[in-house]
């Protein structure tokens, strides 16, 4: 089994240029990239700005889970963390089964994103490299799903997945989902331009079948591309909150759910409640910490308009 | 970027099995080959098809017929024809109208106020900057919280008292409001937590598309004695119009929506229902309650197809307000 990748170059993800609306593309990206003018000093106080506002609110969900509640509520608000953190998390965690919200999270996230990753890569290297009757309007298909909103459908989904026995259950979350619009159109983007047809070409007058080639060839020159996209998936699925509210219940909670029930409990104790959403966020920003890079160049490639 | 797909037909096959024996072989394999190159793709794309399919298309089409039907949450298998009555029952219940004009007042007082942010950020990341990935990072991040943490984080600063909010207020003289409770402090409210969630992703997007501008163009606009602003305006702008009427169309998506927001900004009872006057309660919220609280399915069914109705107007409000901007940009 050759594991080596046949593409040598492209090691890190480099966000395909945006098509411009005028078709001109590559070339000098980075030079070109409109105005390179330096940022002055008001550039900065305003990112200064806009950062702390985006910063803030996290910050001050770890400030309230460590006070106790009346601290919490009393005027002034405490800015500076204090000293209950540890007993306000245990408290969030016994109070709200958080131990199995956890397992139940990495599992639908996880199962999700393995499975958004295989079946959007397979059907974006066909639409990006493969040549077949109605391939455009099938492509124009898949976009036109991405505006139908989940609200559309949760009624009746709701009884065939207690019709089929999943009620209440994580099947119930996960295979709606397994695989997104998005994720087709983010791997047809990618492929379009980072596989080259020779490769394929090569492959097939090797004898290669076509499902050996997308194991060799595809898989390999797809995999950074891959990386990106598993994080927006993981970071999408850990986060859904309307469908798996609807779906699951209070026995068997993604951390999500758990969290909007903690809240809607009788009087929640809001440090408590804070210490569950402390607990529920800071898996992904760990992620953004270590990957923000790569997730914001793919935020940025997948933003490029069919 | 006519580059043909290479097919296995024109090739002979490797095996290179010369002489007559293998000629039977050879066909059969050719035969295969061809089988695998007609079909391949189709079975690449099928499970998107498939998955949707069962989840999206199937139950869009029910949710039609469950609208026509008495179906409750206590007894899913058991249906009854009712007609229409479940629509003239929503259409006639004022908080539906209520939940229709919230949706759409949250929907544009969080919209538009984000999207001109998320431009004017764009533009500043755009220029060359120290650390221009730790910015672009840091206004990603509200990206990663999820709705709930985020809804429950503000319903905290905008608590009526000791909320922080009304505590900085204080010091301009503000007296305390109660948030939650105002006809449209609370929209503000409920505004204030998408826009603070997803400026910065829109940012980035446009930050994408005025990457792609031509560097000519500015050349061009700085030659005839563009200033900045106007360079902003005559070049960036229509440039990135694609774009932003992309980011439009996903944006009232959204908004159509809300959920968590209302749901989480005072939870419990009152989330359910939108507040004690339903000042904020959105479509989704009123669908929930239906279907969910109240557990009456067919009219929470109704509301769903009154949602697609409603979408299919906004679409085609934005068609011709998108034709109208053209006339008059080209005029």
């Amino acid at each position: 089994m050759t594991t080596t990748s046949p593409i040598k170059t492209a090691p890190d993800f480099v966000p395909a240029p945006p098509a411009a609306p005028a078709g001109k593309r590559g070339g000098r990206f980075k030079l070109g990239a409109g105005q390179q003018l330096k940022g002055g000093p008001f550039t900065y106080v305003a990112l200064i700005v806009v950062g702390l506002g985006s910063i803030f609110p996290l910050y001050w969900t770890l400030v309230a889970a460590s006070h106790d509640q009346q601290r919490v509520l009393d005027s002034p608000p405490p800015l500076l963390p204090g000293g209950r953190l540890w007993s306000n998390l245990q408290a969030a965690w016994e109070q709200a089964h958080l131990g199995k919200a956890i397992v139940n999270s990495v599992i639908v996230a996880g199962c999700i994103t393995v499975a958004t990753l295989f079946f959007c890569t397979l059907a974006g290297y066909a639409f990006a490299k493969m040549r077949f009757r109605g391939r455009g309007a099938l492509m124009t298909a898949v976009i036109a799903t991405l505006t139908i909103p989940p609200q559309l459908s949760v009624v009746p989904l709701f009884m065939m997945m207690s019709d089929i026995g999943w009620g209440g259950k994580l099947e119930s979350v996960i295979f709606p989902t397994l695989v997104g619009a998005f994720g087709v159109f983010f791997m047809r983007q990618y492929l379009l331009e980072a596989l080259p047809y020779e490769l394929i070409e090569a492959a097939k007058v090797d004898g290669a079948s076509n499902i050996r080639i997308v194991w060799n060839v595809v898989l390999p020159a797809a995999r950074p591309a891959m990386m990106v996209l598993g994080m927006l998936t993981f970071v999408q699925a850990w986060n859904d909150f309307f469908w798996p509210f609807l779906a699951l219940n209070q026995e068997n909670p993604t951390l999500q759910v758990a969290l909007g029930q903690l809240s809607a409990s009788y009087t929640p104790d809001q440090s408590i409640v804070m210490a569950g959403a402390l607990i529920s966020t800071l898996p992904l920003l760990l992620v953004f910490v270590i990957f923000g890079k790569q997730i914001v160049g793919g935020i940025m490639a997948g933003a490029v308009k069919g | 970027m006519a580059t043909t797909v290479p097919t296995r037909g024109a090739h002979t096959p490797p095996t290179g099995g010369s002489g007559a024996a293998s000629n039977g072989h050879s066909k059969w394999r050719t035969r295969l080959w061809r089988f695998d190159d007609k079909a391949s793709p189709y079975a690449y794309i099928a499970p998107f098809f498939l998955i949707f399919g069962a989840f999206g298309l199937y139950p869009l089409l029910y949710t039609g017929w469950i609208a026509l039907h008495r179906v409750e949450m206590t007894s899913l298998n058991q249906s009854e024809w009712v007609g229409f009555d479940n629509f003239t029952r929503i259409l006639q219940d004022s908080e539906f109208w209520t939940a229709v004009t919230n949706t759409f007042v949250i929907g544009v007082i969080s919209t538009v106020p984000q999207l001109i942010v998320a431009l004017g950020l764009a533009h500043l990341l755009n220029y060359k900057l120290r650390a221009s990935t730790f910015w672009r990072t840091v206004i990603l991040t509200p990206y990663a919280t999820s709705v709930a943490t985020a809804a429950l984080v503000f319903a905290l600063v905008f608590r009526a008292d000791g909320g922080l909010l009304n505590w900085v207020l204080h010091f301009v003289g503000f007296g305390d409001t109660d948030w939650a409770s105002g006809e449209w402090t609370s929209k503000i409210a409920i505004s204030v937590i998408v826009i603070w969630r997803w400026t910065g992703y829109n940012a980035l997007i446009y930050l994408a598309a005025m990457q792609a501008v031509p560097a000519d163009l500015y050349e061009a606009a700085s030659i005839d004695g563009a200033t900045r602003w106007q360079q902003f305006r005559k070049v960036t702008i229509p440039s990135l119009r694609p774009t932003i009427l992309f980011t439009i169309v996903i944006s009232t998506i959204g908004s159509m929506q809300l959920f968590g927001e209302p749901l989480l900004l005072e939870g419990g009872t009152l989330g359910s229902v939108g507040g004690s006057e339903h000042q904020y309660e959105t479509l989704s919220i009123y669908l929930f309650n239906y279907g969910w609280k109240l557990g009456h399915l067919g009219p929470a069914a109704a509301v769903a197809w009154a949602m697609l109705v409603l979408l299919l107007l906004i679409a085609l409000i934005n068609w011709i307000v998108g034709r109208l901007v053209r006339k008059s940009a080209t005029a």
